[in-house]
């Protein structure tokens, strides 16, 4: 069996630092950044808010009514910017969908200068998505008291909503995590998705957390984030109660990544003879969009044990319940 | 008309001349012309009090980056040759990359215009190894070492085609230049902006691998020995780097190394939430490299201590962590960080001093850095327990660009001297 495993125990990992700008000094949330660095409770209490609003016969509600939420994304993207729209609809906020093409910048204003700008149209709420890692950290670094940010995944560092309406469907199919083996397959090295997934996993007390990838695919220091690194599929994929496929850039061959899209689906690709590796009972995910047959074919991405579209519909109630959970008051207090 | 000085009372430290001990100066004629016994009939034009002050040789800086021509919103000539003279810095070498670059005697002339103009620390220049930094075609060697460059260096570029680049050597030793590496494998570095480690996997920042660096020294080594030219490694990052050179050192190779200052201090950790002013370019690396090169410089290995100063405006580091420009405003903190080397007793104060005085000279070539009679009264007098906090109101260059804002730095110039002139000093006496 070729599979390789670290040596070492995993190690927890350290956190950055302890005064936390994602937290208000109640210790409930200001910014939802990144999930590193924040404790279980706020986390079961995403969960728990999303919930709530799954639970409810009505489908609109009040809360943020009176507020004005940007969606900022300098990156395109269609499922995540509209599921983020749709959340602030549902709490009555007011939208504004901001999409920046590079060209912006090269008119020469700063991100600071379009923040001002925006801060003086009286928006309450940032919705980012950046291409560099440490850009919403870096607007929330900026903000007035009254004005909260919501990172909507910034270049390979985090996708907090994504991670955690991700924990939401797991948690609907398999509620205890202590209980739970997971693996992680793909494109760990340049995914915010799977950052964010290993953090908020450990944070909820997963049982064991696998990453499965080649070499090339894995970012250094893999092993120092409480998980164990697997190379070979069928040895990572073995007993596991839920399976996390990563999106490939189709790119990635040419910078060698990998060889060919054939030889890492032959490898790494999801198929249904793999997933009887797994659990009989085991679920299948995806953040999507899918490259069937890159990552997944299309017998498991629309079979019985895949919950692929659960987790789209599960990311407008996750949002929903961030949004509400961080939004300010004009005084810097929680409006939830 | 020369000023005649006598320095009275003060703590001189000349590690070339080995004094360590509370002894008088004094100068006349841009020249040292005397210690510890006043020369015959001297009359001083003026007296300065040194007591409790430290007095030696002016700092020699092996790499600031002074940003003109070129790059004017982020410092001038003048604005960072009176940051380094308040520094006790007295000579600066700035790297080729200029807007234009420094690829001929031209640029050389119109930087050593501006540098005579504002009249303050001594400004010297490293030329381009080729043409536009560009790595394809070799530089006029020959004429900007007449125009007056102290070495060749490719700066950040890379030299892709190893041919060349012993080419290039080959004609560097043809006319007694140095050649400056800043080692670095440009495929490997890839964009990165951090050192590449569990932190950088977390942050999600692209990272520059150890073998970014250690790749390079290789290859630099073999071309070195090949072509036979005298080569000096510039801001070592890594502890395996250091390592090399010490091999190479101990087989015969006559090779230099230099670290720049803030890599004894800061490491990857410091960047913590994405602080850009430790965006820096080689990155801060671990705690291991740290400690590696503190022991490379107390070993000998790593001979020299620079600012690697890169003054930038406030917008270079307002953005994004891997949208910002790299690089730290070091000239004001060099003196007193090189001299806590010493209160934590990695080195003694003379041994510290050495390496951003005597040791520079030698590797540029220069007959400076020292107080022997008859020398070059390039003098920097300290308070060595003065006490100051880093903010931008005690920063003098004009990039207020450090990670080191908010420290508690014990030591600062108090008077400096340039060819006897006293070109700075705190009080009028």
């Amino acid at each position: 069996m070729s599979s390789v495993k670290t040596q070492a125990q995993p190690t927890q990992p350290v956190k950055l630092r302890p005064g936390n700008i994602q937290l208000d000094q109640q210790g409930k949330l200001r910014h939802f950044l990144a999930i590193e660095g924040l404790p279980k409770t706020v986390l079961t209490q995403i969960l728990d808010t999303a919930e709530s609003f799954t639970a409810s016969e009505e489908k609109k509600f009040e809360l943020l009514k009176g507020h004005t939420i940007a969606n900022l994304f300098f990156e395109p993207s269609t499922r995540t910017r509209t599921t983020f729209e749709l959340a602030a609809k549902r709490l009555s906020a007011d939208v504004l969908n901001i999409n920046i093409s590079a060209s912006s910048s090269s008119k020469g204003e700063t991100l600071l200068d379009m923040l001002r700008n925006l801060e003086a149209m009286h928006v309450d709420m940032f919705v980012v998505r950046h291409g560099s890692s440490g850009a919403a950290h870096f607007i929330a670094n900026h903000v007035p008291k009254h004005v909260s940010v919501l990172n909507a995944g910034d270049g390979s560092h985090e996708h907090p909503t994504q991670a955690m309406l991700d924990m939401f469907t797991i948690r609907q199919h398999k509620p205890d995590f202590p209980s739970l083996r997971v693996a992680i397959v793909g494109d760990i090295m340049h995914s915010r998705v799977a950052r964010s997934q290993i953090h908020a996993l450990n944070t909820l007390g997963v049982g064991e957390l696998r990453v499965i990838a080649p070499q090339t695919l894995l970012p250094a220091g893999i092993d120092k984030m409480g998980v164990q690194v697997y190379q070979d599929m069928d040895a990572g994929i073995k007993d596991v109660d839920v399976v996390i496929m990563l999106r490939l850039q189709r790119e990635r061959m040419h910078g060698a990544f990998i060889p060919s899209e054939h030889e890492y689906f032959k490898l790494y690709g999801m198929t249904e003879a793999r997933l009887a590796l797994a659990k009989p009972n085991a679920i299948v995910m995806h953040p999507g969009p899918i490259n069937r047959g890159v990552e997944m074919d299309s017998a498991v991405a629309d079979g019985s044990h895949s919950v692929i579209l659960q987790q789209v519909s599960n990311g407008i109630a996750v949002r929903m319940a961030a949004m509400a959970m961080a939004m300010r008051n004009p005084d810097g207090s929680s409006a939830s | 008309m020369s000023t005649r000085i006598h320095i009275k009372g003060g703590h001189l430290i000349d590690p070339t001349n080995d004094i360590d001990a509370v002894t008088d100066l004094w100068i006349a004629d841009g020249k040292v012309q005397s210690i510890a016994k006043a020369p015959d009939g001297f009359t001083a034009d003026q007296t300065i009090n040194a007591e409790q002050q430290i007095v030696c040789p002016g700092l020699i800086d092996l790499s600031a980056r002074i940003r003109e021509p070129g790059q004017e919103h982020k410092a001038t000539i003048a604005s960072e040759t009176t940051a380094a003279a308040k520094a006790g810095i007295t000579t600066l070498v700035c790297p080729p990359d200029t807007q234009p670059v420094i690829d001929s005697p031209a640029i050389v002339e119109l930087i050593h215009l501006k540098a005579r103009e504002a009249g303050m620390s001594h400004l010297h220049m490293l030329g381009a190894l080729t043409c536009n930094l560009g790595g394809e075609l070799i530089s006029e060697m020959h004429s900007l070492k007449e125009a007056g460059v102290l070495g060749m260096s490719n700066a950040n570029q890379p030299v892709p085609n190893s041919l060349i680049l012993g080419r290039a050597f080959e004609y560097a030793a043809t006319h007694d230049l140095t050649v400056f590496i800043r080692p670095d494998d440009n495929g490997l570095s890839d964009n990165g902006c951090v050192h590449e480690s569990a932190l950088s996997s977390r942050l999600g920042l692209p990272g520059i691998p150890e073998a970014a660096e250690t790749v390079a020294v290789a290859r630099h080594l073999e071309l070195i020995e090949q072509t036979g030219v005298r080569a000096h490694f510039s801001q070592l990052s890594t502890a395996r780097a250091a390592n090399m050179i010490a091999r190479a050192r101990h087989d015969g190779l006559k090779v230099t190394a230099d670290v720049a200052i803030h890599h004894l201090y800061l490491t990857d950790i410091d960047i913590r939430d994405y602080n850009s002013a430790c965006h820096l370019i080689p990155p801060l690396r671990s705690e291991r490299d740290r400690d590696g090169l503190r022991d490379a410089l107390k070993q000998g290995v790593i001979d020299a201590i620079c600012s690697d100063h890169q003054p930038h405006d406030p917008d270079a580091k307002q953005a994004p962590f891997p949208d910002t420009e790299p690089g730290m405003s070091g000239l004001d903190t060099l003196l007193p960080l090189v001299k806590r080397l010493a209160d934590e007793k990695l080195l003694s104060l003379s041994e510290a001093i050495d390496r951003v005085t005597r040791l520079p000279a030698n590797i540029l070539g220069l007959d400076q850095g020292h107080l022997s009679v008859g020398a070059n009264a390039d003098i920097c007098i300290f308070d060595p327990d003065m006490s100051w906090g880093v903010s931008s109101d005690t920063l003098n260059s004009a990039g207020h660009n450090t990670p080191f804002i908010g420290w508690e730095m014990h030591g600062r110039a108090t008077r400096t001297l340039v060819n006897g002139q006293l070109i700075f000093s705190t009080d009028h006496d």
